[in-house]
């Protein structure tokens, strides 16, 4: 079927998220002259594909469940920010909070990814091509973070049971992070994460980091004072 | 919040373009400021005449309908030309004159105007309302130019007045724009006010301009100025701070505060987002980049 032509320089994204949210919408959707509008594509609940054709400004692709969408340009703040399902990909780079708290749900950023990236994810899987800006997994309760570049700053920091995947360097780890043996197991899940995106590098080329287990939320003694 | 605009032209062709340039962007971020919004325009020939010093002044609610014969009064001897542009409560008074004697000659005539900017080539506008309504009443979009900054504020540290509101211009033809809060400015102001610098409000970020002011007063560059500005402020910022010959961006180290440069060989342009500088000629080729926490970029005239 062919696609459905949005051109946001004549209407609203209101007007366009209004469409994507009908029930039984067309499958397929064009969003032309995005020119870094707020909130393109948010809130979807259906297996749509959305294409967007340019630069994207905050909360593109927001709650995101079940649907594919593709920025052809660079996202603003929270891109995928809280994404349930589905996948969204960023041809370009994102900024700060890229995949914030999203629990599910694939997304792939070819470029660079600013602060913040996967800040308390809980679930979602993120694979970015270039590099994560400092604070990237700042209390990551779950998820996968594969990162074929380097690290900003504080990276991990007092983070949960997410784990992390780094091929480049890494500037500092935050409180409680730690790089940790890879294992045949993280292999195969590297190899995974690095097939869904549709990237070829070397799964053996990447370091592992995760959770210490040693903040105060770890130790049994303090399950007392509740 | 707060929006952030700086616009930088590398090639002289696109001068008399400046204002049509600015205004779009200040209308795609009014959103993150409507309470108040300010210029400095470098090189416009109405608002600072070439070959004259211009002296921006706050005069509200409105410009005393002598204020040329005031003037002319306050400096007897001088018979050269004597221009000013009022927009709103913001007046430009242009005179052939040192800027310090013109300075002064604008105090003895109207003691009440609050000194927004001075220099030679420079000129502030800012008031309080609807970013585009001051645009319009600015006439922005006739403005022309080399370089211009504009702020629009969504205010939480001080009060929403003219005078509190940005740019902040404190040296010679010297601007500063501030998206954030300083946490320390209160024992800053208090070292400056210790060693003589004094002070317009109680605007946080006027401190960050005196700050940078007295740095490059004391021989510092831009550059100098704005590491050693990350060293002893604490808090949030993005700031793009700009003088009679650069332009330079900076943000703290935690850097939420939202910034993206665009750099082109026809200009240099900065905003809060990207949605600002959408429409600027040539953008599909521009190489656009977040500036990174701490890192100071300076471009020079």
């Amino acid at each position: 079927m062919a696609a459905v032509n949005v051109d946001l320089g004549e209407s609203s994204v209101r007007e366009l998220n209004r469409q994507l949210h009908q029930p039984h919408a067309p499958s397929h959707w064009q969003v032309l002259n995005p020119h870094g509008q707020h909130s393109i594509a948010c809130g979807i609940d259906q297996p749509l594909t959305v294409d967007i054709a340019g630069h994207v400004g905050y909360y593109c692709a927001g709650m995101n469940q079940q649907a594919a969408v593709t920025i052809a340009g660079n996202a603003g703040v929270g891109v995928a920010e809280n994404m349930m399902s589905g996948q969204v990909r960023v041809i370009g780079s994102a900024s700060q909070s890229a995949g914030a708290t999203a629990h599910g749900g694939l997304l792939v950023i070819e470029g660079n990814a600013a602060a913040r990236c996967g800040i308390s994810m809980k679930g979602i899987d993120i694979v970015v091509g270039g590099d994560i800006g400092h604070m990237s997994a700042f209390m990551a309760q779950a998820g996968r973070l594969l990162v074929c570049g380097d690290a900003g700053e504080a990276l991990g920091d007092s983070i949960y049971e997410a784990r992390l995947y780094i091929r480049g360097k890494v500037a500092s780890l935050g409180a409680d992070c730690v790089e940790k043996v890879v294992r045949e197991e993280h292999l195969t899940e590297i190899r995974e994460l690095l097939t869904k995106a549709g990237m070829d590098e070397d799964p053996a080329a990447f370091r592992r980091y995760g959770s210490a287990r040693e903040l105060y939320h770890f130790k049994v003694d303090n399950a007392s004072a509740y | 919040m707060c929006g952030i605009i700086g616009l930088h032209l590398r090639d002289p062709a696109l001068y008399p373009q400046l204002g049509q340039l600015l205004t779009p962007m200040i209308e795609q971020l009014a959103e993150r400021g409507p309470d108040s919004a300010g210029v400095a325009v470098y090189g416009d020939q109405r608002l600072s005449p070439a070959g004259q010093a211009t002296i921006s002044v706050l005069l509200e609610p409105e410009p005393p309908s002598d204020l040329s014969a005031r003037l002319r009064a306050a400096i007897p001897h001088y018979d050269g030309p004597v221009d000013v542009t009022a927009a709103g409560p913001a007046v430009t008074i242009s005179a052939a004159l040192p800027v310090e004697e013109l300075a002064a000659a604008v105090t003895r005539a109207v003691p009440e105007a609050v000194h927004v900017g001075g220099g030679t080539g420079f000129a502030v506008l800012k008031g309080v309302g609807s970013p585009m309504a001051l645009a319009e009443s600015f006439q922005l979009s006739t403005v022309s130019g080399w370089q211009a900054v504009a702020h629009t504020r969504m205010a939480t540290e001080s009060a929403v007045t003219a005078a509190h509101s940005h740019p902040f211009s404190v040296g010679p033809a010297q601007c500063l724009v501030h998206n954030g809060s300083f946490a320390n400015h209160a024992t800053i102001r208090r070292e400056l006010m210790a060693q003589g610098v004094r002070f317009d409000s109680d605007n946080d970020s006027e401190v960050g301009a005196r700050f940078v002011a007295q740095q490059l007063a004391q021989g510092a560059d831009l550059e100098k100025a704005l590491r050693l500005l990350c060293e002893q402020f604490d808090g949030f910022y993005t700031l793009l701070v700009t003088t009679d010959q650069s332009f330079a961006v900076v943000r703290d180290a935690i850097a939420c505060k939202p910034a993206i440069i665009a750099e082109h060989p026809r200009w240099v342009a900065m905003a809060s987002e990207y949605r600002a500088l959408a429409d600027l000629p040539g953008i599909e080729d521009a190489n656009l980049f977040e500036p990174e926490p701490e890192q100071v970029y300076v471009w020079q005239r």
